[in-house]
């Protein structure tokens, strides 16, 4: 895959378009990638029992392609040629079927990135207290991490403690200006981040919620 | 003071084990009651209770459990915890805290409905709730609440956490389904409704967390009973999540018809010293704003809908005067055109639409007629696509363009004012020219 040339902010490939690859040959005289061979693809035995359990959960253990996808995802950091050849293998459908999965949500990755997850909401509430300076600051600190794959995103279900980060999935907010070196030192180390921030101990703000 | 239901005693310790649970109730006395009635009475009894749909809709929930065929076949109840509504985390607070409320109340549902399998799907970002979800299950599993014969009765039903993976449009109740099928969440058309044919093709019941949870109350205190808390059309409790510009962002439990001033003021303690509410979404992102203006109307399903707007997920997010619209207007876009599966033209390119002409409107690039031009787009939308989130978008962006049209134009001016002093001061020379 070529790297892309930044016109206008925005990452153009080849012939201006905004899609990697698009024009790279297709080998019309192969067919297409079908269901994985068991023999052939060796798949880790744990990678390969988790994603069976999630099958037996549905009455079509197609249900399970997130599950597995994440599970994949987990081993491999990003859900890789490899990861999704794996994940098809065990579950009997092609790597494009998959890759098609993968492609459509947020928290699974088509590219390369950083194992660690750490989101940082942009969306209205979160942006009203602050957030666009957070993932500004946080990128400073942390744009050189490798390990880390910081992103912008949604709504992350959380706008009482805005502006928030998830790291990891674990929570925190209202992060304060003050606190960003911290947090991302905190991040780098893989520490627990901003332990008295954290949403699970947060009690209800509901006045009389524990009254009778 | 409400009447405190669902977060009545919410934050006591070890509420979400069993043995708490059990200890205040749970899955006791009310549990049997709603196993040993027919089906068709604890439909009805669900109907009199007037609750409706806590995820947006508000459609009634006896009459949607109603809605299954019956008969002697594979029914699936699934709980809609996909919560992505921005502003929306209500069902967060309740399913970390009391899992096994949900738990109990999907029993319920799932034997109104005649459902034999139940899934949860929780938005993948939840991932410590999804913990203690899949705890509070395992824990009801071992001590017989779900399986086989439950209580003694002919009702089993099994029940899993199925974790999501990042996707607004999985909160839609058809590209829900299809994401638990192991799809790409794309919604699908209506008819046929998911009571029909749901998950695997089968009769499907679908409802939001909160409606679940507020069932074994209803079984307890009676229907009647329920039904006289809030107003007419308007049953019970709801929470509420306040967030933005309020000083005690939260989730609250009113009753419904409480004034929307004493919720952003009174509970959530209004915007900071000296500021003022300029907007406000009653009921998440997808709803029309309100303004300073209409802070005293009732909070409920009728009158907000009198209003033009809607309760929504009971999400109220507040901007105070400080704030601009354009920004405001520029995030809901952005939000919704990264959202859209795609599938219908009109939300697709209408959402991205959408964002360039904000984008445009911020660097000065645009005329007054590009609000124009915004109206007619979001006016195109509406009502020309599959699932309604194209018109999510479109309705609160023209509420806005139509309530501050003034601050629009004047946003626009100064902008291209700016530009063009910019494109100026490009132009002349940096040094000075030596006479
Ligand atoms: C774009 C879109 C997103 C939605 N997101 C959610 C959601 O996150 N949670 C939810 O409960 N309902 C959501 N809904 C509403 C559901 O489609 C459905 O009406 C609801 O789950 C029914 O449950 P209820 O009757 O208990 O409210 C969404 C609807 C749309 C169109
Ligand atoms: S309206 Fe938008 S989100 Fe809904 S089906 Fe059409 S393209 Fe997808
Ligand atoms: S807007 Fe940031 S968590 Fe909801």
């Amino acid at each position: 895959m070529s790297t892309p040339r930044i016109v206008n902010g925005i990452a153009r490939y080849e012939h201006g378009s905004r899609v990697p690859g698009w024009d790279e040959a297709a080998d019309l005289t192969k067919d297409p990638a079908g269901v994985p061979d068991p023999a052939v693809v060796e798949v880790p035995a744990d990678l390969r029992l988790e994603i069976e359990s999630y099958m037996a959960r549905y009455p079509d253990s197609r249900s399970a392609a997130i599950p597995a996808l994440k599970a994949a995802q987990q081993r491999y950091g990003w859900c890789s040629p490899e990861a999704i050849e794996q994940a098809a293998c065990v579950m009997r459908l092609t790597p494009g079927y998959l890759a098609a999965v993968a492609g459509f949500y947020d928290q699974l990755e088509t590219r390369p990135v950083g194992r660690r997850p750490v989101y940082v909401c942009t969306n209205i509430s979160c942006s009203l207290r602050g957030a666009d300076a957070l993932l500004a600051a946080l990128q400073d600190e942390l744009g050189d991490a490798p390990d880390v794959n910081l992103r912008g995103f949604e709504c992350l279900g959380a706008c009482d403690i805005a502006p928030m980060v998830s790291v990891e999935g674990v929570y925190v907010g209202p992060v304060d200006a003050d606190e960003i070196p911290e947090l991302a030192r905190q991040i780098r180390a893989g520490d627990e981040p901003l332990p008295a921030k954290q949403l699970i101990n947060r009690p209800s703000q509901d006045p009389d919620a524990s009254a009778a | 003071m409400t009447q405190k239901i669902l977060f009545k005693n919410i934050d006591e310790p070890g509420l979400a084990t069993l043995d708490v649970y059990r200890a205040r109730g749970g899955y006791g006395e009310r549990l049997r009651m709603a196993l040993s009635m027919s089906r068709d009475a604890l439909v009805e009894e669900l109907k009199a209770s007037g609750l409706r749909g806590r995820g947006g809709a508000g459609f009634s929930m006896g009459t949607k459990a109603s809605f299954l065929p019956k008969g002697q076949l594979d029914k699936y109840l699934v709980c809609n915890a996909d919560e992505s509504e921005p502003g929306t985390f209500k069902d967060r607070e309740l399913m970390q805290k009391c899992p096994h409320m949900l738990i109990e109340g999907m029993i319920i549902a799932a034997y109104a409905a005649g459902a034999n399998r139940s899934f949860i799907y929780l938005r993948g970002e939840y991932e410590q709730q999804a913990d203690i979800l899949e705890r509070a299950v395992h824990e009801a599993k071992v001590a017989g609440f779900i399986g086989d014969r439950i209580l003694g009765t002919d009702l089993s039903l099994s029940m899993w956490v199925h974790r999501g993976a990042g996707a607004y449009i999985c909160g839609e109740e058809t590209a829900l389904l299809d994401s638990l099928e192991g799809k790409r969440g794309n919604p699908r058309l209506k008819p046929p409704f998911p009571a029909n044919q749901g998950l695997y093709q089968g009769p499907t019941l679908i409802n939001n967390v909160e409606t679940l949870a507020t069932l074994p109350h209803i079984i307890e205190m009676g229907a009647e009973h329920y039904a006289k808390i809030g107003v007419q059309n308007s049953t019970g409790t709801k929470l509420v999540s306040v967030s933005g510009h309020v000083q005690r962002p939260g989730n609250y439990e009113i009753e419904l018809g409480m004034s929307s001033r004493d919720i952003i003021y009174g509970l959530a303690g209004g915007p900071g010293e000296g500021r003022s509410v300029k907007l406000w979404f009653p009921g998440g992102s997808s709803s029309p704003v309100l303004t300073g203006d209409d802070l005293d109307l009732s909070y409920d399903f009728d009158t907000l809908a009198k209003a033009g707007t809607m309760l929504g997920s009971g999400a109220i997010i507040v901007a105070d005067d400080q704030s601009s619209v354009v920004d405001i207007a520029l995030k809901t876009a952005q939000f919704y055109r990264h959202e859209s599966c795609g599938k219908c033209t009109p939300c697709r390119e209408g959402t991205n639409w959408t964002v360039k002409m904000l984008e445009r409107i911020k660097s000065g690039d645009a005329t007054p007629m590009d609000l124009d031009l915004m109206a007619s787009v979001c006016e195109n939308i509406i009502g020309n696509c599959l699932c309604v989130l194209g018109d999510a978008m479109a309705m609160p962006i023209g509420s806005m363009v139509k309530k501050f049209r003034g601050e629009f134009e004047e946003y626009i001016e100064a902008a291209r004012a700016a530009a063009e002093r910019e494109l100026l001061a490009g132009l002349a020379p940096t040094q000075p020219v030596a006479a």
